[in-house]
């Protein structure tokens, strides 16, 4: 197990290096220039221009730049925020737990739905509970999270006025208290992510029980006298999760996706609702951090699915 | 054929046990399998209303798009104003049929760009071995492990400025945002073609091509791509309605289409703060993006049905 994690990290490291790249070809091959305002202000003379374009390395070649650039990155000197006037790093710090929060616990609200009524319908395919776990969730997954969120705010927050739509960071409470008002504002945020993600799971989830239960080692754990919950939990579950592991890694970037639409309807102060502030200030370092960020965390995530499994299936770790 | 021996069982079983017909050439049997799925047939016919009315909806109800009447500000449905009105009172009946027709066009144009780029690198993946195909497979999963709609911001932040100079505002938009949707949904539908040019590249009737003297483009355009199209179709139909999400959360984030081309994201953009005075304002948008990408996903779920022969209803 320890040297299929090696290796994993080891092939995390060009993808790294390949999304960076990615990055960097885009913003370098974007018109503008950071010293356009000094080339078009009469005022700056030609040869101060040049100084400052040679000071900053930007007549150097695009291989020169992109690898000081990455180094930067690395090493997080990340640069200073041209709008709030802070360094990016600093910013990011501070709201990338909120992101991180909203997005594990509506994975794991996606994760409680999907696995019990995948399942579930899988052992009694076209079954009415099939049916309707099935058409709920088509409808789950053809429900943009954008409006997800509206409905929810309008049914939630307008009509009933149990929830607040507005995430608030700073609280006056303490102690229970504090939790109790975290917990009625994240609700929400949660839910829209969670049944979204759900819903498309619940398919996958489905389909592979349903293509692992007619195996023969099924039959084999039911015939020498299991439990059906035996069979299916220990069994048949544990195999049919393999494929969803992959369906799940391959889906995380849409997750990321649904997390910026979340924060921004109920202004959840994470990375997301920073990304489209920075947008709107024309911010260039902060929005370059934390797309960054993002697909570091893409990666990262990918690598949490490797090591899952590696653990659903150890053959693959010892080939 | 009354009288001769079936093919195989399997014929016999598809023709239903009725009076013997001739065997079903593959369009009819794709369609006979598609109608099986009701739901994929109600979609289509739902997608088909709501592609009708946006086409020929603004010749019935003519009413300008930005007319603006204070008098008629927020109003709720009314004989006037079938889907009631906005802020500015303009009538949101013709900016939804307005709006329908880009949604649609940039959910149909980005799919189009993805499945040509998605094709031409899975074929080229798929029928050249070796460091070629490593290097494409390489990309393809490159991208598929991008934030997607991070980076598509990133490029619309820093490309916008410039395209709508050359090509004016709208249509600058518009190719920007086809482009990028597309650029980013490629990669699935060359993983798909890939698959499906592994396996058919190996079949006899691609080496009984060769054998006759077939050149590689011939045998790639004449013989394999036709073979592979089925998955395409299905995996284009999620396209479109995955970009027309995607346009629509573009809007919806105030970052897609500028505010006079009402698209339905942007519609729903602009009434969020209005939800407790209008909800008709963000309902009416929303459900149909919402209707629309259901009929379309189950469309794809009925074509799936019909297009792919291993599963045999």
């Amino acid at each position: 197990m320890g040297q299929y994690l090696v290796r994993r990290l080891l092939i995390a490291i060009p993808s790294l290096v390949g999304i960076s790249v990615i990055l960097f070809a885009v913003l370098a091959l974007a018109p503008g220039d950071p010293f356009e305002e000094l080339a078009t202000n009469p005022n700056v003379p030609a040869e101060v221009r040049e100084n400052l374009r040679a000071k900053f390395g930007l007549d150097d070649p695009v291989a020169v730049r992109y690898v000081r650039w990455f180094g930067a990155m690395l090493q997080g000197d990340w640069g200073f925020s041209f709008a709030s006037r802070v360094d990016v790093d600093t910013l990011i710090l501070q709201r990338l737990p909120t992101t991180l929060a909203v997005i594990g616990l509506s994975q794991v609200l996606a994760l409680s739905i999907a696995i019990p009524v995948g399942v579930f319908a899988a052992t009694r395919p076209y079954s009415i509970f099939d049916q309707l776990a099935n058409t709920l969730a088509f409808v789950g997954f053809s429900l943009p999270t954008f409006f997800t969120g509206i409905l929810f705010i309008l049914v939630f927050s307008i009509t009933l006025d149990w929830l607040p739509f507005v995430y608030r960071a700073d609280i006056a409470e303490t102690g229970w208290r504090w939790w109790w008002v975290h917990f009625q504002q994240s609700i929400m945020p949660i839910a829209v992510l969670g049944l979204f993600q759900g819903a498309s799971w619940t398919r996958y989830v489905r389909s592979a029980v349903l293509d692992v239960i007619r195996l023969d080692y099924v039959t084999t754990a039911r015939a020498k006298g299991l439990s059906e919950r035996a069979v299916v939990v220990k069994h048949a579950l544990r195999n049919a999760l393999i494929p969803v592991v992959t369906l799940v890694a391959l889906q995380l970037p849409t997750v990321f996706g649904g997390a910026i639409v979340t924060e921004q309807i109920f202004r959840v102060p994470g990375i997301g609702s920073l990304l489209i502030s920075a947008i709107l200030a024309n911010d260039t370092p902060v929005i370059m951090a934390v797309t960054f960020v993002f697909s570091c965390l893409v990666i990262a995530f990918n690598l949490v699915a490797d090591i899952l499994y590696g653990w659903l299936d150890p053959r693959i770790a010892y080939r | 054929m009354a009288g001769s021996t079936p093919a195989s069982p399997t014929v016999e079983a598809l023709a239903g046990g009725g009076p013997a017909r001739p065997v079903a050439r593959p369009g009819t049997e794709a369609w006979r399998r598609f109608r099986r799925h009701r739901l994929a047939l109600a979609g289509a016919v739902i997608l088909g209303v709501i592609v009708v009315a946006v086409l020929f909806g603004p010749w019935i109800w003519p009413v300008a798009i930005n007319d603006i009447d204070f008098g008629a500000r927020l109003k709720p449905p009314s004989a006037a104003h079938p889907f009631g009105t906005d802020d500015l009172g303009q009538d949101l009946l013709a900016r939804m049929l307005y709006g329908g027709r880009i949604s649609i066009a940039v959910g149909i144009a980005a799919m189009l760009i993805a499945i040509g780029v998605g094709v031409v690198v899975g074929a080229i993946a798929g029928i050249s071995r070796g460091s070629v195909d490593a290097v494409l497979m390489w990309a393809t999963d490159l991208f598929l492990s991008l934030p997607q709609l991070p980076v598509l911001l990133l490029v619309i932040y820093l490309f916008r400025d410039s395209l709508k100079s050359v090509v004016g505002p709208e249509m600058g938009v518009f190719i920007l945002i086809v482009v990028v949707i597309g650029g980013f949904r490629w990669m699935p539908v060359a993983r798909l073609v890939r698959a499906q040019f592994l396996s058919l590249r190996e079949k006899e009737f691609v080496e009984a091509a060769r054998a006759l003297g077939a050149s590689t483009p011939r045998l790639v355009v004449r013989h394999i791509l036709p073979n592979s199209l089925g998955p395409v179709i299905v995996a284009g139909t999620i396209d479109v309605a995955a970009a027309i999400i995607a346009e629509s959360t573009l809007s919806f984030l105030g970052l897609g289409f500028p505010p006079d081309i009402p698209t339905w994201g942007r519609i729903l953009y602009d009434a969020k703060d209005y939800l407790d005075v209008a909800p008709h304002w963000a309902l009416f948008p929303g459900t149909f993006i919402f209707l629309t990408v259901l009929s379309i996903n189950y469309l794809g779920d009925g074509l799936r049905d019909a297009l792919d022969p291993r599963k045999v209803m």
